[in-house]
């Protein structure tokens, strides 16, 4: 099957907006996991608590998805340290699958609850530019979507800042290498593990921020998100932010161009099929060193 | 030995007691609820050998179980077998898939929170192939026509397939024990704990997960056929959901790993207290599932060793006044 450059031009971008979405999603992920040495099955569901935080601020108060940033982002911080502080680090036991057990029961709470409070009903939000488009050469893009890879890409410079270039950042970084050796230094490791997991949860929020105005809500969307996620943080390699970032863009384009070729629902094939291929074959992920 | 074969008379006393249950009420609610128990107890099992015994948590086992659901219409459907024939296909059929799945995944050397993922993203592959491909009816899902009788696996009360479950169970029952008791079971047991040790002493991590990934898919397989047989009626979202996956990972955890009767002590334990929260809250959809994930938190932060190993773990928080 062939399709015309403009249809391929205006998927690849399409792909890329969405893409962005993933790597801020995913740079939360592999933070976590860089950090933390965990990985966090409750990340989508976490997102989904975000989308309908989003929703109920324009829902309730008429707060604009965009200007609901500065309150989503720090309440999925605070969501994200005191899930860390209270359960996680209690429930290890000194074994991974006991975390992984730990975040799949969180998850399933937090699913089930949006379930009961909520229903099953897929909600969606209006604003003023939902239906906006932009040129671009012979492509017609959403402007939310635009502003989504925009402000992604924006998010992800902080993180990236905050992680090179502050305290909070060498801490995060000198636990991540060698905890017992940070802790000798005097740095508090329960609060470092804390804030990184708060961290990674406020990528969630910025996330949800700018999806929603594009997107849609209900229960099940999270489960969604979350091995589109796991696929962007093995792709790129495991706790590698750089990895994220391009993983994210490429999982989003071949979503995209699966979907064009393959149809909706087969289209997302693609994506766990890459998933698949890469734990089996290059487990460091594409740009990660043989460990 | 003498363990071995108290905890022969032990199974046999189980399902003596089970199979007496239908002697003594005709209540179609009880014995509902025992079978779907029972049934919740069979996917605990199956988990379990993998995963209690084997040390390899899947996440997808609905794979299997879907696997075993669409071979038994299919082969009704599709292929006109009579349902007991399409049972063989269907528990062989599943058992392929799991060797194929563990075949890929082992060899890789994939392990932890890995596995735990893969088999994830292959039970969502399936479902959403059973989603777009023709043979599987996509989307609308697949319906068996109503027939009942013993060669058609079709019974007219609960009790039939109260005994068909039972079936099942006892066979998942004495999996268990013997790999308790078996020279296979210790392998299982020696790559779970350190598998760096066991090929040491010239085990072959390899085909001792193998074995125990064909065992566990081949009894999840079971299970979605007699699903089929009960409700006569697959979907895509039913048979490879994550729901499926879920309730056999939490039923083994809660009920403990790597013990005989864990499982089913789990589904047991599970089921009423679903039913304790039907008759508090009603219908609410998702509250089931909302007790279920508490349950699972709590007991993987309290009680590590599920309800089976609560006397351990007491134990172990006085002998050594440290952490359990």
């Amino acid at each position: 099957m062939m399709f015309d450059a403009g249809i391929l031009f205006s998927s690849v971008l399409n792909g890329l907006t969405t893409g962005a979405v993933y790597a801020l999603i995913a740079l939360g992920l592999t933070l976590i996991y860089g950090v933390l040495h965990i990985i966090n099955f409750a990340h989508g569901a976490s997102l989904m608590l975000a989308l309908y935080a989003v929703y109920m601020l324009k829902i309730q108060f008429g707060i604009d998805p965009y200007l609901a940033l500065p309150i989503v982002v720090p309440g999925m911080f605070v969501l994200g340290y005191a899930l860390q502080r209270v359960i996680i680090n209690r429930a290890s036991h000194g074994k991974d699958e006991n975390i992984l057990l730990v975040t799949l029961g969180i998850s399933i709470v937090m699913e089930n609850a949006a379930l009961l409070v909520f229903k099953s009903d897929t909600r969606t939000i209006d604003t003023a530019y939902t239906l906006t488009t932009i040129p671009i050469g012979p492509a017609m893009i959403a402007l939310p979507k635009l502003v989504a890879f925009a402000g992604a890409l924006v998010v992800s410079a902080i993180l990236l800042w905050i992680v090179g270039k502050t305290d909070l950042g060498r801490a995060i970084r000198a636990v991540a290498k060698e905890k017992h050796g940070a802790k000798l230094m005097g740095i508090d490791v329960d609060h470092v593990y804390a804030m990184s997991f708060g961290i990674g949860l406020a990528c969630l929020g910025a996330a949800a921020c700018f999806l929603l105005p594009a997107y849609y809500v209900n229960p099940q969307v999270g489960s969604g998100f979350v091995l589109v996620a796991f696929t962007v943080v093995v792709l790129g390699g495991m706790g590698s932010f750089g990895g994220a970032l391009i993983g994210g863009l490429l999982v989003g384009v071949v979503e995209s161009l699966g979907g064009l070729y393959l149809g909706e629902s087969l289209g997302q094939i693609g994506i766990f099929v890459i998933f698949i291929g890469v734990l089996l074959f290059r487990p460091q992920g594409l740009f990660g060193a043989k460990a | 030995m003498n363990a071995m074969l108290r905890q022969l008379g032990g199974i046999a006393l189980f399902v003596a007691v089970v199979a007496c249950i239908p002697l003594f009420t005709k209540s179609g609610v009880v014995l509902n609820f025992v079978m779907m128990a029972l049934y919740a107890a069979l996917l605990a099992q199956a988990w379990n050998i993998l995963g209690g015994f084997g040390g390899q948590f899947s996440f997808g086992h609905a794979l299997f179980f879907g696997t075993g659901a669409y071979i038994q219409a299919m082969a009704q459907l599709q292929g006109g077998l009579n349902p007991w024939l399409a049972l063989v296909l269907a528990v062989s059929g599943s058992a392929a898939i799991g060797l194929m799945v563990g075949a890929l995944t082992f060899r890789y050397g994939l392990k932890g929170s890995y596995f735990a993922l893969v088999t994830l993203a292959f039970a969502e592959v399936f479902r959403i192939l059973a989603l777009s491909v023709p043979f599987t009816g996509a989307g609308v899902g697949l319906m068996i026509p109503l027939a009942e009788s013993f060669a058609n696996m079709q019974f007219a009360s609960r009790k039939g397939y109260l005994y068909l479950i039972l079936g099942f169970v006892s066979a998942a029952l004495l999996v268990t024990w013997w790999l308790k008791h078996s020279r296979f079971g210790a392998y299982l047991q020696a790559v779970r704990d350190n598998e760096d040790a066991a090929r040491a002493v010239g085990v072959n991590p390899f085909t001792v997960k193998l074995g125990a990934i064909g065992l566990s898919s081949a009894l999840m397989g079971a299970g979605g056929a007699f699903y089929v047989q009960v409700f006569q009626y697959i979907d895509p979202g039913i048979a490879f959901g994550p729901g499926t996956s879920v309730e056999a990972l939490v039923a083994a955890i809660v009920g403990g790993i790597g013990t005989l009767w864990g499982p089913v002590l789990g589904a047991v334990v599970l089921h009423v207290l679903a039913d304790i929260t039907r008759n508090l809250f009603g219908q609410l959809p998702g509250i089931n599932m909302v007790i279920y994930g508490v349950v699972l938190v709590l007991i993987v932060m309290f009680l590590p060793r599920g309800i089976a190993g609560l006397g351990a773990t007491v134990k172990s928080l006085f002998s050594k006044k440290g952490k359990p």
